[in-house]
């Protein structure tokens, strides 16, 4: 599904991303976690393709593709889907609207039918049932006036509506208590399926209470640091990021595995 | 000589011609404000850039052509083209003027009677002139503006609405005024809108052009709201980009009376809009909004005079540009409160969006305040398309030029919305749409 080798990047003059190795499979669930500034977002948004991130070294493979050259509309095309950290707002775009035209380019792409507006009504309705959005959040604006949770609720909504291959989920539980917390990882967890896998970022272990992961990888300054089973979040948990950069990241790496 | 008074004296050598046409029809009214219309209009002449008001607009491209007046006869206009002007989607009176003249064959009420008069002015000048000595000319001031001298120069017919006493009007008005034909022709609207007491309606006064030609339309409004009226008036300019457009409105609100212009210019070659909205009463309430988008060279100059005369008014500003090509807009808005006018509440804001790298946008806002005890604010600023939104939308598959499309169009919406009724805020969005379109946004 998606292949990183050494991945190498920068951010405007800053280089950020120091050479990853990363290897998710179809179904599989990965965790990113590491302390802030590590490159955790950096490596989202790369995924997803952000203008102003630049890979410098090494390559990024998606289904055998090289994305670098992909514009990140036709990287949503193909089937990979970013969970914003900030969800945008964007006033005077309706989000009904937003949803449906989103939806119908996917579907223009995968050469099946637009869905008309009654078709497209029921579906949206369906999914939102998932995530516990109150229905006038469609007749809003996108995410104009929407709490955190409901920003975050937002983008689950999109992701089940959408049905990517490669779910990219950057901090989604950053300010969700924890009721908004579990209906967010009901969202996710009802997308797992042995095609779909799923890239998880996040500072804090909570999250992978909620959504269980296969590998937990530990991002510091630029680096995979460590890299284990889903155990390797509560040890984080109990002994934080600290100890990770008195160590050599090589030889820690190497002792886990 | 120069160009500009070239362009005047062919105007004006054009007044004996246009004499014999009209014959002796007129109330003695009418033919002063022709007379003083004229008068103004020679001293006046053509404004050059010189002058402070006209800084950012070159009126050279009208004085270089030599347009003719256009007079009561005109190239048939087929029922199509007319049906696709209109609006079906909401059930209003339709009101067809062909540079400047009402045609009733092409017109299509369906106001109850009694419930409102749209006539003709120049069936009025005949049969009710009373209704003309109190308000047509009486608003405008042609001392002021050339433009507006221009008009009653050559004052012959146009739109005169209106509504009665208690009158709640549940449909628009939409006066059409088509400027018709295929050579260089000058034709000039003119509106009165009179919202007597206790009143409500929604009036469009729409502006399209149709046929090749090159056109200038120099169009002349006055509206007065009386006590507790409630008024929208919908100003639509959709001409052709070979068209220039000057337009000059100009308000005048009575005890507690509500106006809400909404001013979306679409078309045109040199745009000028003035707005002069006077709150001559207390508690009057006057929201002045507008949307312009220009494309291609498109000059499109908007000037607005808030002018609070008296205590306890309250007005809205929000006026957006949107810039693509290589055009250029101006806003320059005045709010005027004078020494009277305590617990004055008033607020402007000017954004724009400039669409495309050569496009260009100046923006002035000004206030005058005389009175201490007043609220007022303003805010202008000029920006790109938000590159974070414009990101979001491609991650979910939007591609680049649509995600653009859709911006835009979303800039526009915060004032739309305001529109009197949902279909017409999608009408006037779809236009927009179609405009952007046409302008190479979105594909």
């Amino acid at each position: 599904m998606l292949e990183i080798v050494n991945l190498h990047a920068s951010a405007g003059e800053s280089s950020i991303l120091k050479g990853i190795d990363l290897t998710i499979r179809p179904g599989e669930v990965h965790a990113v976690m590491g302390p802030n500034g590590s490159g955790k977002s950096t490596l989202a948004n790369l995924l997803a393709g952000r203008p102003g991130f630049e890979i410098t070294e090494g390559e990024i493979l998606y289904e055998g593709r090289d994305l670098s050259a992909i514009e990140p509309e036709e990287r949503a095309r193909e089937g990979i889907f970013l969970a914003f950290q900030y969800p945008v707002e964007i006033p005077g775009v309706g989000n009904h609207y937003f949803l449906k035209t989103s939806l119908n380019a996917m579907r223009t792409h995968r050469g099946e039918e637009e869905l008309d507006a009654m078709d497209f009504l029921e579906l949206v309705r369906e999914k939102m049932k998932i995530v516990d959005m109150p229905e006038d959040l469609m007749s809003r604006s996108i995410n104009q006036g929407f709490s955190g949770g409901e920003k975050k609720r937002n983008e689950v909504l999109q992701m089940l509506l959408l049905e990517p291959r490669l779910c990219i989920l950057d901090e989604t539980d950053s300010g969700l208590d924890i009721d908004a917390l579990r209906v967010v990882a009901t969202g996710v967890n009802a997308l797992r399926s042995p095609e779909r896998s799923l890239l998880v970022i996040t500072h804090y272990q909570r999250l992978l209470d909620y959504i269980v992961p296969d590998f937990v990888h530990v991002l510091s300054e630029g680096r995979i640091a460590l890299s284990g089973e889903k155990d390797l979040a509560l040890t984080l948990e109990k002994k934080g990021y600290g100890w990770l950069e008195k160590a050599p990241p090589g030889a820690e790496s190497a002792a886990i595995q | 000589m120069s160009e500009l008074d070239l362009a005047r004296d062919r105007l004006l050598a054009q007044t004996s011609a246009f004499d014999r046409s009209v014959g002796e029809a007129g109330s003695p009214h009418l033919q002063r404000l022709r007379e003083e219309g004229r008068s103004h209009f020679a001293a006046l002449g053509f404004p050059s850039t010189r002058l402070e008001e006209w800084r950012y607009t070159n009126v050279g491209p009208i004085a270089a052509t030599d347009f003719r007046l256009a007079g009561r006869e005109h190239a048939p206009i087929p029922r199509e083209v007319v049906e696709a002007i209109s609006f079906p989607v909401f059930a209003c009176s339709l009101f067809v003027f062909v540079n400047g003249y009402l045609r009733p064959e092409l017109s299509a009420s369906r106001v109850l009677s009694g419930e409102l008069r749209v006539e003709s002015l120049a069936r009025l000048r005949g049969e009710d002139p009373a209704v003309l000595e109190r308000h047509l000319g009486r608003h405008t001031d042609p001392k002021q503006h050339a433009f507006a001298a221009l008009n009653s120069a050559f004052l012959d017919d146009g739109a005169v609405v209106t509504i009665p006493r208690g009158a709640r009007l549940e449909n628009p008005v939409h006066l059409v005024f088509i400027s018709n034909g295929e050579g260089v022709t000058l034709s000039q609207p003119r509106v009165l809108v009179v919202a007597e007491e206790d009143s409500r309606a929604v009036v469009i006064q729409d502006h399209v052009s149709v046929g090749e030609g090159c056109h200038f339309t120099n169009s002349v409004s006055e509206v007065v709201t009386h006590a507790n009226s409630d008024l929208d008036l919908v100003v639509l300019q959709r001409e052709s980009d070979l068209t220039h457009h000057v337009s000059n409105l100009t308000s005048r609100q009575e005890r507690s009376s509500r106006l809400k212009t909404h001013t979306v210019t679409l078309g045109g070659s040199l745009v000028r809009n003035d707005l002069r909205a006077l709150l001559a009463d207390e508690g009057a309430e006057c929201v002045v909004n507008g949307v312009f988008l220009g494309r291609g060279d498109q000059r499109i100059d908007n000037h607005t005079v808030v002018d609070h005369a008296v205590p306890h008014g309250s007005s809205r500003q929000l006026y957006k540009g949107i810039l693509c090509g290589k055009s250029k807009g101006v806003f320059r808005g005045r709010i005027v409160v004078r020494p009277d006018a305590q617990k004055t509440d008033a607020v402007q804001s000017n954004p724009n969006l400039l669409v495309t790298d050569g496009a260009d946008v100046n923006s002035k806002p000004q206030l005058e305040i005389h009175a201490d005890d007043v609220k007022c604010s303003h805010g202008s600023a000029i920006g790109r398309l938000d590159a974070d939104a414009l990101f979001y939308l491609r991650s979910r598959g939007i591609d680049q030029e649509r995600a653009r499309l859709v911006l835009t169009r979303g800039f526009a919406v915060e004032v739309l919305e305001q529109l009197p009724a949902p279909a017409l805020r999608d009408v006037a969005l779809d236009l927009l749409e179609e405009r952007l379109r046409d302008a190479g946004v979105g594909s």
